[in-house]
């Protein structure tokens, strides 16, 4: 038998030979002629302005750091879900007072303006 | 060492199967898509290559390999072209844990939720890539909005799908399967508002209408994918279709019973599930307008992920209390 996470690794394999084939095949069979105002960025046919790489907002940052927190979370849950009916009331409760301190933070987000967006 | 052939042989057909569904189930798609949305718009759609064009997506597919390859001028050449990587192996990836019957699965992990949950997250990795990449102001707000948006619905999502793991006990596909044998978890209440907030969440993580700001053509041009031509192109379609059929599966699996039905052959049930779902979601897509960024993003905040939270612990409540 082969061991269960070697397919996941296989898959992985798989997929990238079904995508690199795909252009491999797409760059035999088609044509080349670039050209400066080709190669352009697309700007709605305009002449190109600045740089494109501009500062963005900082409510992006602050909701990512919300969601890490939040995702890593739910990884400490996931376990707790499979077998918390065989660990009986007080396997519940802890997850009760963890869930809670969470719901503190969210609350503390909330109110201190990280989740509003304009 | 004693490699086992055999083994090795049949995961090697196995997964070539896989990629022809992979291929043909993405092509089937956009052809139902375009039809769906041609009768609900009053036209034909289309009509010229093939019966009711449906060898249409062939002749598209052709046209897509026969473009040329058009690198924007100062991209950033190594992220630009890993990007279509990041996307579409990841949704090959995740096909590897689908419960198509009580046979039909390539391998039953005993992590298997998990396994695609996690597997399909990565594909925003690949979104962001595409917007840096491409050197482009619309590509990189595209690629920005499409990140804060599917991480913010990640998390709604993941504790809905807690709810059903909390329900089943286990993490393999067909364990959730088995566990449903007496009756479908979205008829408990508790569940039946996961199942809500799962669809929701889904449709955001997928980029569809009501929630394709990432992509909103009114605004952005096309998003991320603005600078991609041809074969690089149609990775990010398929790989859009791709995750469609993924989130329905997970969906028909985790709430409606998986391949359980009264009759024999119960992949023809799986599928009859999954493509309704499908269809439901082009419903919407054609009949909605897009919600606005800060409604989607506060949606998600303050109403999904408290609601989740509260449907975690009633469960939670619910089962103690029996067990």
């Amino acid at each position: 038998m082969l061991p269960d996470y070697f397919n996941i690794v296989f898959f992985f394999m798989l997929g990238i030979a079904f995508v690199g084939a795909a252009f491999v095949t797409s760059w035999l069979i088609r044509p080349r002629a670039p050209s400066q105002a080709k190669n352009a960025p697309y700007e709605c046919g305009e002449v190109i302005k600045g740089n494109s790489r501009v500062q963005f907002n900082i409510r992006y940052y602050l909701v990512t750091l919300i969601f890490v927190i939040f995702d890593v979370e739910i990884l400490f849950t996931i376990p707790w879900a499979v077998v918390f009916r065989q660990m009986g009331a007080a396997a519940y409760f802890e997850m009760v007072f963890f869930i809670g301190v969470l719901a503190i933070g969210l609350v503390y987000a909330w109110k201190k303006g990280a989740l509003e967006w304009l | 060492m004693n490699i086992p052939w055999l083994a090795l042989l049949s995961l090697l057909l196995k997964g070539v199967a896989i990629l022809a569904f992979f291929a043909v189930n993405a092509m089937f798609l956009i052809w139902l898509e375009r039809k769906i949305s041609a009768k609900i718009q009053n036209r034909l759609g289309p009509m010229v290559v093939g019966p009711h064009g449906a060898l249409q997506l062939i002749a598209d597919t052709v046209k897509l390999l026969l473009k040329e390859n058009i690198v924007p001028a100062e991209a950033d050449r190594l992220i630009w072209w890993l990007a279509p990587f990041f996307v579409a192996v990841p949704t090959v990836a995740a096909f590897l844990c689908i419960p198509f019957s009580q046979e039909w699965i390539v391998a039953d992990l005993n992590v298997g939720i998990l396994f695609i949950c996690s597997i399909t997250s990565l594909c925003v990795l690949g979104v962001f890539m595409a917007g840096w990449g491409s050197n482009n102001k619309y590509s990189l707000l595209g690629g920005m909005r499409s990140a804060a948006q599917i991480v913010s619905y990640e998390v709604p999502l993941l504790l809905s799908v807690l709810v059903v793991i909390m329900e089943a006990g286990t993490l393999s596909m067909q364990g959730i399967v088995h566990a449903q044998e007496l009756g479908w978890f979205c008829l408990k209440p508790n569940v039946l508002l996961a199942f809500l907030i799962y669809m929701i969440s889904a449709t955001a993580e997928v980029n569809r209408v009501p929630f394709d700001i990432p992509e909103a053509e009114s605004e952005l041009v096309s998003g991320y994918h603005t600078e991609y031509s041809g074969m690089k192109f149609s990775m990010f379609f398929l790989a859009e279709y791709a995750n469609l059929f993924i989130i329905s599966a997970v969906a028909a699996t985790l709430f409606l019973g998986g391949w359980l039905g009264p009759l024999r052959p119960s992949v023809f049930w799986f599928l009859i599930k999954v493509y309704g779902i499908i269809s439901f979601l082009m419903w919407i897509r054609w009949t909605l307008p897009r919600v606005r960024m800060d409604q989607m993003m506060s949606f998600a905040w303050k109403v999904l992920t408290p609601l989740a939270l509260i449907n975690v612990l009633v469960t939670g409540w619910l089962l103690a209390g029996k067990g």
